[in-house]
């Protein structure tokens, strides 16, 4: 029993509902949201510490002995995704104070904002797999108010083609929990795997397999469930934005992880070997919408699907430094995605544009802007030392090991032309000819530098600190390719 | 009774598909109503339909029945209210601001600059 | 807006509307130990303010009551949060209940339990959610 790990559920979770009294108070609201997400930060500090030093810690919610009650589970993985999103929580933060717009301020945007972080480090931290669809609902609430907030044509048009795919893949994850249920006749995520892998891995449960990677897939967006993910990311405001590209997507892949890795193991050569082929489609998909879009925010969002394509085919060869790899590159593509994000709309700001056509020469006003983006492309594309570099190099490696070497070259040819795709955004948007742009308003381009900077340096300190980090990573990699770690400190048998 | 749980939910299934894929934005929102009233029922009936007492231990029954998918589509039903009255007042909302309820028309990306 | 004459609605929804309150007051208590409880206590609640938006207008409701749905909803909130978090206070694990029986001379034997509590605080979300959801659609008739 540990009370520690509900907290970074439990403080979001109040604060959201203590910021809806001072609605019409900004000030007042910016304060409360900004220390309650240091105070999260600093918990799921603790709580990484706690995994590192005393192994796994379990929560049986409510005094229910698990598997009867909802457990909530920290791993070294949950911990620190949890660790992830409270960081990116507190610089997306920052950022709204200047870009946000006072309208959405008063109209519960950091309300709404901590509710949906209560999802995300729900889903992260729970042990149930209906628990997981409850957090789910939370954290997809909390994203159509945010999509719509502010209520613009764009965004309600969009709004409701995203609500209606998420009302479809809710339906669809209660239908694989109601098979799941009648299969193994539990809930809880440690006692399904226990039976499972009890009953071996008869076809039904492949069938299952599949139907939950449809669920997560949606999520996730992997090839071919992505189609909804361009139009509806495009509406919102940038924070909002950085928020559902940083998180969103990862909750999916975080438990297409969890799921692949402590349930449906046992007939890996199906199950995995999709989920494989499909990565690797993902990988090509976005690959070629980023290089082929001249729109800015298109370009990073396209890059979000070759991101998750990468981890998942790290998953997919369930290899020990496989899996470690797609951790630290789950990790590193959190923390960068939501830095790119918010350049792509400190420039969209500068400019009032996001036609990379009619961008041109930012570099010779804003220098600072144009080094922090060019630091943060090169770690996305994995130059080294930065910190996509170790994550592609482990999941290469796996790959090799596994004998997976179509896959591996993909991903090693992908990065390069990730590269291109972002440096296409460098080349032309900041080098070039000086031209004027037509901005109602100066941006407050300092204060918002603010943001992405921390995240830069974040990581660029996980890369050149990769020593220190990587036992934390090796750790989490290890639960993942040996359940029965997970199991016995769920179940205590 | 299975057997007739499975038509009935497939039933509801084929209708909820059916006015999901048709243009008009209330037939839709309907539709997905009926997409969760199906899958909660899989629910009840996946968990086995079963007559018995209330699992309490001073019952002292032959047969119990199984409180959790119970408990489960409670919370379905819930999390499918608040989803069904939100996409209700986004659709109305929709239409205020679009001056349409037709999804024909809400396709494509312009005002994407 | 309103052009039919609701004199019977208005007048049985008088008397009606503090037997539906009541029942859903009951409905709620209930719910400790037999079916009901906040959920659908709520519901009936704002089910019986609806029928008053309706025998009405807005602005006579709104002036009959002049409660701020969201402000509830976050009262609710603080209500199910806080019964949850006591539990961390003590010691044991998150949403752990504390009950007892409490002997009071008019009523005899009372069942007190922090649950209620809870339930009390869905109860107020429910109302809440539910009213500032109808309101939003009715507000721009």
């Amino acid at each position: 029993m540990n009370n520690l790990i509900v907290l970074p559920i439990l403080i979001p979770l109040l604060t959201g509902a203590i910021l809806i009294f001072f609605s019409k108070r900004v000030m007042a609201q910016r304060w409360i949201a900004t220390l309650s997400s240091i105070a999260t930060i600093i918990v799921s500090f603790l709580i990484v510490q706690k995994v590192r030093s005393e192994g796994i810690q379990s929560l049986n919610i409510s005094s229910w002995d698990a598997p009867f009650g909802i457990t909530l589970v920290s791993d070294m993985f949950s911990s620190l995704l949890v660790l992830t999103t409270s960081i990116i929580g507190f610089v997306i933060l920052i950022y709204s104070f200047k870009s946000i717009g006072e309208e959405r301020e008063k109209f519960y945007y950091y309300a709404v904002f901590n509710f949906l972080l209560v999802g995300v480090n729900g889903a992260f931290t729970t042990g149930d797999i209906f628990n997981l669809f409850v957090f789910f609902e939370v954290m997809l609430m909390s994203s159509y108010v945010l999509l719509v907030l502010g209520g613009t044509k764009i965004q309600l048009r969009e709004s409701i083609k995203y609500l209606l795919v998420n009302v479809i893949s809710s339906a669809l994850f209660v239908i694989a929990v109601a098979y799941l249920y009648s299969v193994v006749g539990t809930l809880n995520m440690a006692h399904v795997s226990l039976r499972i892998a009890e009953v071996g891995q008869p076809v039904i449960i492949t069938v299952i397999a599949v139907l939950f990677l449809v669920v997560y897939g949606l999520k996730g967006a992997i090839f071919p469930l992505y189609f909804w993910m361009p139009g509806s990311y495009y509406a919102p405001p940038i924070p909002v934005l950085a928020l559902f590209g940083a998180l969103l997507t990862k909750v999916g892949v975080y438990s297409i992880t969890r799921t692949y890795t402590l349930f449906f193991y046992h007939d890996a050569g199906f199950t995995h070997q999709l989920l494989g082929i499909l990565a690797i489609l993902s990988i090509i998909v976005g690959v070629i919408g980023a290089i082929a879009y001249w729109d800015i925010k298109n370009i990073v969002i396209y890059n979000i699907i070759v991101a998750v394509g990468v981890i998942l085919y790290g998953i997919s060869v369930m290899t020990p430094d496989s899996l470690a790899g797609s951790v630290y590159y789950l990790l590193h593509d959190m923390i960068i995605k939501a830095a790119l994000f918010l350049l792509v709309g400190i420039v969209i700001a500068v400019t009032g544009t996001s036609n990379l056509k009619k961008i041109s020469g930012l570099i010779k006003h804003y220098p600072g802007l144009a080094w922090t983006f060019f630091i943060a492309a090169m770690a996305l594309a994995g130059i080294p030392p930065l910190s996509g570099f170790i994550g592609k190099v482990l999941i290469v490696k796996g790959g090799f090991e596994g004998e997976s070497y179509v896959g591996a070259a993909i991903v090693l040819m992908s990065s390069l032309l990730v590269l291109f795709s972002i440096m296409k955004i460098f080349i032309n948007g900041f080098w070039g000819e000086d031209r004027s742009y037509d901005v109602k308003e100066k941006a407050p381009v300092k204060w918002l530098l603010i943001s992405p900077v921390i995240l830069v340096i974040l990581s660029a300190l996980y890369g050149l600190g990769s020593e220190a980090i990587l036992p934390y990573i090796y750790q989490a990699a290890e639960t993942l390719s040996d359940p029965s770690i997970y199991i016995q400190a769920v179940l205590k048998e | 009774m299975e057997i007739l749980m499975a038509f009935v939910v497939g039933i509801l299934f084929m209708t909820a598909t059916y006015l999901m894929l048709s243009k008009s934005l209330l037939r839709i929102i309907v539709g997905t109503g009926i997409l969760s009233h199906g899958a909660h029922l899989l629910l009840l009936t996946m968990g086995g339909l079963k007559r018995g007492a209330a699992p309490l231990l001073g019952e002292n029954a032959e047969a119990y029945t199984d409180p959790l998918p119970q408990a489960l589509i409670l919370t379905a039903i819930v999390i499918s209210f608040g989803v069904t009255a939100f996409f209700l007042v986004l659709a109305y909302r929709a239409y205020q601001e679009l001056g349409t309820d037709n999804l024909e028309k809400m396709r494509g990306t312009e005002g994407n600059e | 807006m309103r052009t039919t004459n609701n004199v019977i609605l208005q007048t049985s929804i008088k008397i009606l509307l503090f037997f539906i309150v009541l029942y859903s007051v009951y409905i709620f208590t209930a719910g400790h130990y037999y079916p009901g409880g906040g959920f659908i206590g709520g519901l009936m609640t704002a089910g019986a303010i609806v029928l008053l938006l309706i025998a009405y207008d807005i602005k006579t409701v709104a002036k009959i009551l002049p409660v701020n749905y969201r402000i509830l909803t976050a009262v609710g909130l603080i209500f199910a949060i806080g019964t949850s978090a006591g539990a961390l206070l003590f010691n044991v694990p998150f949403l752990t209940h504390a009950f007892g029986h409490v002997v009071i001379p008019v009523l005899g034997d009372i069942s007190l339990h922090t649950a209620t509590l809870f339930d009390l605080g869905v109860y107020f979300v429910v109302v809440g959610v539910t009213m500032t959801i109808i309101q939003t659609i009715g507000e721009d008739e």
